[in-house]
C-alpha cells in the first residue's frame, strides 16, 4: 500500500494503482474520455490530465501509477485549460450534429462537451458551440471520409475521437485486431490493421468495437427500412422473433430502466407499428436444445482423438461470431462444431415451412426478421442454409438498437401501452430457453435435458454449478448424465476461447461439451445491445435479468417440456436429429 | 510467410534517412533572412509529421497551430489568434504523453517569446519585421560583414592580393583572422545544403599567406583631427586603420612593449606567428598611425591628458584580468592565472615547466591553448581538468581533439576545490571533487552536481587558472560605467554622458569575445567616430569581382591538415598547414556566390557598403 494525498485529502490504496483510481478512493471524479476501466489506458485523449505536485507538466490519471507520498492536485486553472484545448481540438475534427446522431445522450464527448461548457443544447435537440472554437473545423472529406454501406460495423472518421477503444475491444476482448491506428501525424486516424477489409482483417461482427465506442463513430448497418417496407406491403406477411437477451435492456432509452419493460410490451410495440406475427427465439433455444442435446449425447464416449491426438469436445454453435472465427481460423474444429443451427435459423426455417403450411402463406410472401441482441446475427442471415430453395429462412436481423430506435421514431409511448401475448404457437417457451442468452446458459439448459433423456429423472434446475478452470480464464465441470461422466466448460470472449483452444490442443485439458459466445458475458452484453453511457460492461448485469426470469417467472424450466416444442416434433419431426430435423433444423458448417 | 524475417531497412527508409541527414544539415546552416514565423510555421509542419498521433493535443493541436500559423502568415489572423497559439503550445507541452508532444509544445512556446516582436508585426501589418536583409548568408553571418563570395571570387580567379583587398574594406586583418578566425561564417555557408561549408577560413589563409601584398590605399587629405585609441588589439587596430584612412590623425597607446594585444600576448605562436601577427600590424601601421607603446594609460599618462589633447578617444582595452576560482591555496607561487602564463610565452620569457606536473584548470579556448604551451614547454604530464563534460566544453571542439593529440589529459566531471600546498608553500596537488552531469539549466546546458564520492588529489607541481577574464578598467572609471565586468557603451559604440567623444569596443565592452567580433566593434567605432566629429567620409577601396561562375558539383571540402602531433608538440612552430594551391583552387570554386545566384543578387553593391 502506498499512501498519497489527493487534493489535500490523504488515502491509502494498492502499490499498482493508477491517479485515477486514487482519486475515485477519495471521492474525486477525474474526467476520462478514452479510458475504459480494466480495457483501454492508452491516455490519447489527455481529458483526465492532473498535477502532480513537483512536476512542471501534467500526468494522465488514467494510466500514470501512484508513488508514495505523490500529492496530487485534480482542479486547477493549468488543468483546466489544458483539458478544455482537448476538447476544444477534438471538436474541431468532430461532425457536431447530435440531433440526428444515435448517440446523441450516450455520447461521452457530447456529455463532456455540455459539461465545460463548451456546447449547449439548443432548442431543437441539437448541441452547440457556445463561444466560437478558436480551432477551424477541419473534418475529413475525400475518399478517407467513404465507407461501404453493406458492411455490418459502420464508421463515420468525422465521429471518432481516435481513443482507441475498438481497437482495445477488438484485441483485448475478441483477440482479433481488426482496428489500428493507421496513419502518422495529423493523419493518425483509427483504420483497418493493414490496410485489409474488413472481412480480411477476420471481423466476425461481434460489434463490441461498437459497443465501447464512446461517440457515434462506430454504428451498426441499420435494416429497419427494409422491414418497414415489407410491413407496408399489404401482399407480405411481417413475422418477428425476439431473442432472449433483448428482452433485458430494450427499455433503455425508451424511458424505462434497465431490464424493466416487459417482452410482452415490445410484443404491443410491434403489433402497433405492423408486424403481423411476434415469436420467442427461446422457443427455438428449446428446440436447439432437444437436437443438440441429443447430438451430445450421441457423441459422447464415442470420441476418438484426431490424428494429431488432440481430442475435441462437441462446441455450441449458436454464437454467429464465434462460428465464423472458426471458419475463419480453426479449420480442424469446424467439425466440432455442433451441427444444429442457431435457434434463430432454426425458428427462421420453422416459420416458412411448419407456419407457412399451417397458415397457407406463401414462403416467398413472409418477411421474417430477429430483434438481436447481436451485430453478427446480420451475417448469419445471410448463410445458404435455406429449406425452400432460392428462399432465405430469414430475412434480417436487427440489433436491440435498431429496435429502439425504430419504436421512438414511430412515437410510441411503451409506458401506456398494454401488455400483449406473443403470438402462439411458436409463443412458448421455458427458462432453459431464456437462459440462452447469457454465458454458461446454452451449456445449462442442454445438461438440465440431457439429463432427463439419460437417467429419465429431472435434475435439479439449479444444480448445474461451475467453477474457474485452473488453467485459463473460462469455467469447467463435469457431471454424470446416467453412465456417462461429461466434461463441460463455458467461455465468453473470442480472447478466452483461444485459450481454451490452445489448452484442448495442447492437451492441458479435455472436455466434451464446450460453450463459447464471442461477446463478454453472452448475448446480453452482445454487440447489438443499448449503449447507456455508463462506461461499464453491462452484459453481467443483464445476464441476470434472464436467470431471474428463468428462477422466478417462467413455470417451465427444461427445454424438453415445453408444450410447443412437443407438439413440433409430435406434428412434424417426429423426434430430434430426424431426417427432417436434420434437414430444417441443421447445417453443415463451411467455410465462406 | 516466415514467421520472424530479419529486418533490412527498406528503400524508402534508406531515403528517409538520407533526406533526414541532408535536411539536418540544412536546419544547421539556417539561412538567416529566414522569417521567424514562417519558419516556426515549418517546424510545426515537419513535428506534425513526427507525431505518432495517439494524444489530442499533438495529433490535433499540431495541425490546429498550423492552421494558425497559415493564416498570421496569410495576414488573416488577429490578435486573439496567437492567445490561442499560445494557449494550444501550453497544452501541448503540458499534456502531451511523450517527447514528440511536449518538445514541439516547448519549441512554439519558446518561438511565440522569441519572436513576439515578428508575430505582432505579421498580426498588424501583414509582413515580417523586416530586419532580415537578402545578402550572402556568410557575409551577413560575419560580424564585420566581410564580402567573402566576393574576396573567394578573387582567389578562385588567382587575384589573391585583390582578396585580400576585399577583405580589408571591412577587416584590415586578414592574416590574423585567417589563421585563428572562428570563422561564423561557415556555420550558415549554403553549400552545407550540398554536401559541406566552403573552407572560408582556410581560402583566408591561403591568400594572405601566398599574395604579394601590395601597398596600403592612401589616406584621404588629413582632417586635421586627432583620434587617440587605447589599447593595441585587434578593436583599437581595426579602428585606427580606418581612422587613420579617413584622413584622422591616430595615435595608439598599448601599455605592452608591442601591438596586438590579446592576439599577440594570448594566442600561442603555433596557432599565430608573432611574423604573421606582425605582416598585419606593419600593414596597418604603413598608413601612418602613430604608436605609443610600453605606455600604461593610468601610470604612464592619464585619461584626462588623452582627452584634453584628443578630439575623440576610442578604449579598446580588452580584457586582460584573470578571473580566479577562489579557493584555498590560490595565493602560491605555483599558481598561474591563464593570462599571465600565456602573456610570459608570447613575451619570450615562458615559465620554466620543463619536467613539471601541470593541470589547467577550464575548458574553453584559452584552456586548449594552456595545455597545449604547457606540453611545449617540456612538462611531464599536462592534464586540463573541467568541472562538465568534455561535450558541454566552450573550447571548439577541433582544439580539444588537437590538445589530445598532442599527448594532453583532458579530465572531465573534476570540480577543483582546493589547492593542496607542502609546507614550503609549493604546490603539490589539486584537489578535485568527481562531479554528476544533472538537470538542464536555463541556458541550456547540463549542469554538473558533486557525486557522492570523497575528493581526489591530482598530484601536480603548477596549476593554471583559465576560466575566464575579466576588464580592468580602473584608469577610466571617471568616465565610464561598468556592468557585470565590462564598460557600458552604446550600440554604436558610444560612452552615453561622456564630456568629450569617447567611444568604446572589444572585450572591454562585450566581454571575452572573438578576434571577429573586436574587429567589428572597431570598424563600428571608426565608422561612428568620423561622423560624430563632423565627416562621412568613403574609404571602399573598390576591386572588380570576377563575374560569377557556377560552383562545381558535390564536392568533399578541404580542411587544413595538422604538422604530426607528436612533433607539434615539442615546438611552436606553426601546427597548421596552409592549403595548396591546388587545394585552393579546388576550395574557392566550391563557393555557390550567393551574391550572384539567388535573391542575394539585389544587394550585391551594399555589402560592404558601411
Amino acid at each position: 500500500m502506498v499512501k498519497v494525498i489527493i487534493d489535500g485529502n490523504a488515502v491509502e490504496v494498492a502499490d499498482e494503482s493508477t491517479i485515477l483510481e486514487a482519486a475515485a478512493l477519495t471521492g474525486v471524479e477525474i474526467p476520462t474520455l478514452c479510458y475504459f476501466a480494466d480495457l483501454n489506458d492508452v491516455g490519447a485523449c489527455r481529458m483526465c490530465v492532473v498535477e502532480v505536485v513537483g512536476e512542471e507538466r501534467l500526468a494522465a490519471a488514467c494510466n500514470t501509477i501512484v508513488r508514495e507520498g505523490m500529492e496530487v492536485i485534480t482542479s486547477s486553472d493549468a488543468i483546466t485549460e489544458a483539458r478544455e484545448t482537448a476538447l476544444r481540438l477534438l471538436l474541431s475534427q468532430h461532425d457536431l450534429n447530435c440531433a440526428y446522431c444515435q448517440r446523441s445522450g450516450t455520447c461521452k464527448l457530447q456529455k463532456l462537451l455540455l459539461e465545460y461548457g463548451i456546447a449547449a443544447w439548443d432548442d431543437w435537440g441539437n448541441v452547440v458551440e457556445v463561444t466560437a472554437n478558436p480551432y477551424a473545423k477541419q473534418l475529413v472529406k475525400g475518399r478517407r471520409a467513404k465507407w461501404p454501406g453493406e458492411i455490418i460495423v459502420q464508421r463515420d472518421t468525422n465521429k471518432c475521437v481516435k481513443c482507441g477503444r475498438c481497437i482495445a475491444a477488438c484485441d483485448k476482448l475478441e483477440n482479433i485486431g481488426v482496428w489500428s491506428f493507421v496513419g502518422s501525424g495529423a493523419f493518425s486516424n483509427v483504420g483497418v490493421a493493414d490496410g485489409l477489409s474488413m472481412r480480411d482483417a477476420g471481423c466476425v461482427g461481434c460489434g463490441q468495437c461498437i459497443t465501447h465506442c464512446p461517440t457515434g463513430a462506430l454504428t451498426e448497418r441499420d435494416d429497419v427500412e427494409a422491414l418497414k417496407a415489407a410491413i407496408a406491403d399489404p401482399e407480405i406477411t411481417t413475422v418477428v422473433q425476439i431473442a432472449p437477451a433483448t428482452r433485458t435492456s430494450w427499455g433503455v432509452g425508451l424511458g424505462a430502466e434497465d431490464g424493466k419493460l416487459d417482452v410482452e410490451v415490445m410484443v404491443a410495440a410491434l403489433k402497433q407499428m405492423g408486424v403481423d406475427y411476434v415469436f420467442d427465439t427461446s422457443l427455438a433455444a428449446d428446440l436447439t436444445i432437444m437436437e443438440e442435446g441429443t447430438e451430445l449425447l450421441h457423441g459422447l464416449g464415442g470420441t476418438a482423438p484426431d490424428e494429431r491426438g488432440i481430442t475435441w469436445p462437441m462446441f455450441t454453435s449458436c454464437c454467429p461470431a464465434w462460428v465464423r472465427r472458426v471458419k475463419d481460423c480453426y479449420p480442424d474444429v469446424l467439425g466440432h462444431l455442433s451441427t444444429a443451427k442457431s435457434p434463430m435459423m432454426m425458428l427462421g426455417a420453422v416459420i416458412k415451412t411448419w407456419f407457412a403450411q399451417k397458415h397457407n402463406l406463401d414462403p416467398a410472401k413472409i418477411y421474417s426478421v430477429a430483434l438481436m441482441p447481436c451485430t453478427a446475427k446480420k451475417h448469419e442471415v445471410k448463410l445458404p442454409m435455406e429449406a425452400n430453395p432460392g428462399i432465405p429462412d430469414m430475412d434480417g436481423s436487427l440489433t436491440t438498437r435498431e429496435l429502439i430506435r425504430w419504436v421512438r421514431s414511430a412515437n410510441i409511448d411503451v409506458a401506456s401501452l398494454e401488455p400483449a401475448p406473443l403470438d402462439n404457437p411458436l409463443g412458448e417457451y421455458t427458462g432453459a430457453g431464456v437462459i440462452f442468452g447469457t454465458t454458461g446458459g446454452v451449456m445449462e439448459a442442454a445438461l438440465r435435458t440431457a439429463y432427463f433423456v439419460a437417467t429419465g429423472q429431472l435434475p435439479p434446475p439449479d444444480g448445474f454449478e461451475f467453477v474457474q478452470s485452473p488453467h485459463g480464464c473460462w469455467v469447467e465441470a463435469t457431471f454424470a448424465l446416467g453412465d456417462a461422466a461429461v466434461r463441460c466448460a463455458v467461455a465468453h470472449g473470442l480472447s478466452n476461447a483461444d485459450s481454451l483452444l490452445d489448452a484442448i490442443r495442447n492437451g492441458v485439458v479435455e472436455y466434451d461439451f464446450v460453450e463459447i459466445m464471442a461477446c463478454p458475458s453472452g448475448c446480453a452484453g452482445g454487440g447489438g445491445q443499448p449503449i447507456d453511457g455508463s462506461e461499464a460492461e453491462r452484459g453481467l448485469e443483464r445476464g441476470q435479468t434472464l436467470r431471474k426470469l428463468d428462477k422466478t417467472k417462467l413455470p417451465l424450466r427444461y427445454s424438453h417440456e415445453n408444450p410447443q416444442v412437443q407438439m413440433l416434433y409430435e406434428e412434424y419431426f417426429g423426434e430430434p436429429c430426424s431426417e427432417l430435423a436434420h434437414h430444417l433444423l441443421h447445417t453443415t458448417h463451411v467455410a465462406d | 510467410m516466415s514467421r520472424l524475417v530479419v529486418e533490412a531497412k527498406d528503400a524508402a527508409r534508406r531515403q528517409q534517412d538520407e533526406i533526414a541527414e541532408f535536411a539536418a544539415r540544412r536546419l544547421t546552416s539556417l539561412p538567416p533572412e529566414q522569417c521567424p514565423v514562417d519558419f516556426t510555421a515549418s517546424l510545426i509542419r515537419l513535428f506534425q509529421s513526427d507525431s505518432c498521433g495517439k494524444c489530442t493535443p499533438c495529433r490535433t493541436g499540431l495541425g490546429a497551430a498550423l492552421t494558425i500559423l497559415d493564416a498570421l502568415l496569410h495576414g488573416e489572423a488577429e490578435a486573439k489568434d496567437l492567445d490561442t497559439l499560445a494557449v494550444t503550445a501550453r497544452t501541448m507541452y503540458t499534456a502531451s504523453d511523450c517527447a514528440i508532444g511536449f518538445t514541439a509544445g516547448k519549441v512554439l512556446l519558446d518561438a511565440l517569446e522569441g519572436f513576439a516582436e515578428d508575430f505582432t508585426c505579421h498580426i498588424e501589418y501583414d509582413r515580417c519585421s523586416c530586419k532580415a536583409k537578402p545578402e550572402a548568408p556568410c557575409a551577413q553571418t560575419c560580424p564585420a560583414h566581410v564580402d567573402i563570395p566576393g574576396y573567394i571570387a578573387c582567389i578562385r580567379a588567382g587575384r589573391l592580393d585583390d582578396a585580400l583587398r576585399v577583405i580589408r574594406n571591412d577587416n584590415p586583418l586578414p592574416t590574423v583572422c585567417g589563421y585563428v578566425c572562428e570563422h561564423p561564417c561557415e556555420a550558415t555557408c549554403r553549400r552545407t545544403f550540398q554536401d559541406d561549408a566552403v573552407n572560408i577560413c582556410g581560402l583566408k589563409r591561403f591568400a594572405a599567406d601566398h599574395a604579394e601584398w601590395s601597398a596600403a590605399p592612401a589616406c584621404k587629405p588629413a582632417t586635421g583631427k586627432k583620434v587617440a585609441v587605447i589599447g593595441g588589439g585587434p578593436a583599437g587596430l581595426t579602428a585606427a586603420y580606418y581612422l587613420q584612412l579617413m584622413g584622422h590623425a591616430v595615435t595608439i597607446f598599448d601599455q605592452r612593449e608591442k601591438l596586438g594585444g590579446m592576439i599577440r600576448y594570448g594566442i600561442p605562436d603555433y596557432r599565430l606567428p608573432q611574423a604573421r601577427l606582425d605582416a598585419d600590424i606593419d600593414f596597418i601601421l604603413s598608413t601612418g598611425v602613430d604608436v605609443r607603446v610600453d605606455c600604461a594609460v593610468g601610470e604612464d599618462i592619464s585619461y584626462d591628458e588623452i582627452a584634453s589633447a584628443f578630439d575623440a578617444v576610442y578604449l579598446a582595452i580588452g580584457a586582460h584580468a584573470d578571473k580566479s576560482l577562489g579557493l584555498e591555496g590560490e595565493e602560491a607561487a605555483g599558481v598561474i592565472s591563464a593570462v599571465d602564463f600565456l602573456r610570459a610565452a608570447g613575451s619570450g620569457t615562458p615559465f620554466d615547466l620543463a619536467g613539471k606536473r601541470v593541470c589547467v584548470v577550464g575548458g574553453g579556448n584559452v584552456a586548449m591553448d594552456c595545455v597545449r604551451t604547457t606540453k611545449r614547454l617540456g612538462a611531464s604530464w599536462v592534464e586540463c581538468v573541467y568541472r562538465r563534460r568534455i561535450a558541454d566544453m566552450t573550447a571548439l571542439a577541433e582544439e580539444i581533439e588537437e590538445a589530445q593529440a598532442e599527448g594532453c589529459q583532458i579530465s572531465q566531471l573534476l570540480a577543483p576545490v582546493g589547492i593542496q600546498l607542502d609546507d614550503a608553500g609549493d604546490v603539490t596537488g589539486l584537489i578535485v571533487q568527481p562531479q554528476i552531469i544533472g538537470a538542464v539549466g536555463r541556458g541550456g546546458r547540463p549542469a554538473p552536481f558533486p557525486a557522492d564520492v570523497e575528493p581526489q588529489v591530482i598530484p601536480c607541481d603548477v596549476v593554471i587558472v583559465a576560466v575566464g577574464q575579466d576588464i580592468d578598467s580602473s584608469a577610466f572609471a571617471h568616465v565610464v560605467d561598468t556592468q557585470r565586468g565590462c564598460i557600458v557603451a552604446r550600440e554604436d559604440g558610444a560612452i552615453a554622458d561622456a564630456s568629450s567623444l569617447l567611444y568604446a569596443g572589444g572585450d572591454a565592452v562585450s566581454g571575452p569575445a572573438t578576434v571577429i567580433k573586436a574587429i567589428a566593434a572597431g570598424k563600428v567605432a571608426a565608422a561612428n567616430i568620423d561622423e560624430a566629429l563632423g565627416y562621412a567620409h568613403d574609404v571602399f577601396d573598390s576591386v572588380d569581382i570576377p563575374p560569377a561562375r557556377p560552383a562545381i558539383g558535390a564536392c568533399g571540402r578541404v580542411n587544413l591538415k595538422d604538422v604530426a602531433f607528436a612533433e607539434a608538440a615539442l615546438t611552436f612552430d606553426l601546427a597548421k598547414i596552409g592549403m595548396s594551391c591546388q587545394e585552393a583552387a579546388q576550395e574557392s570554386s566550391r563557393c555557390l556566390r550567393c551574391d550572384h545566384y539567388g535573391f542575394a543578387a539585389t544587394r550585391t553593391e551594399e555589402v560592404s557598403a558601411w
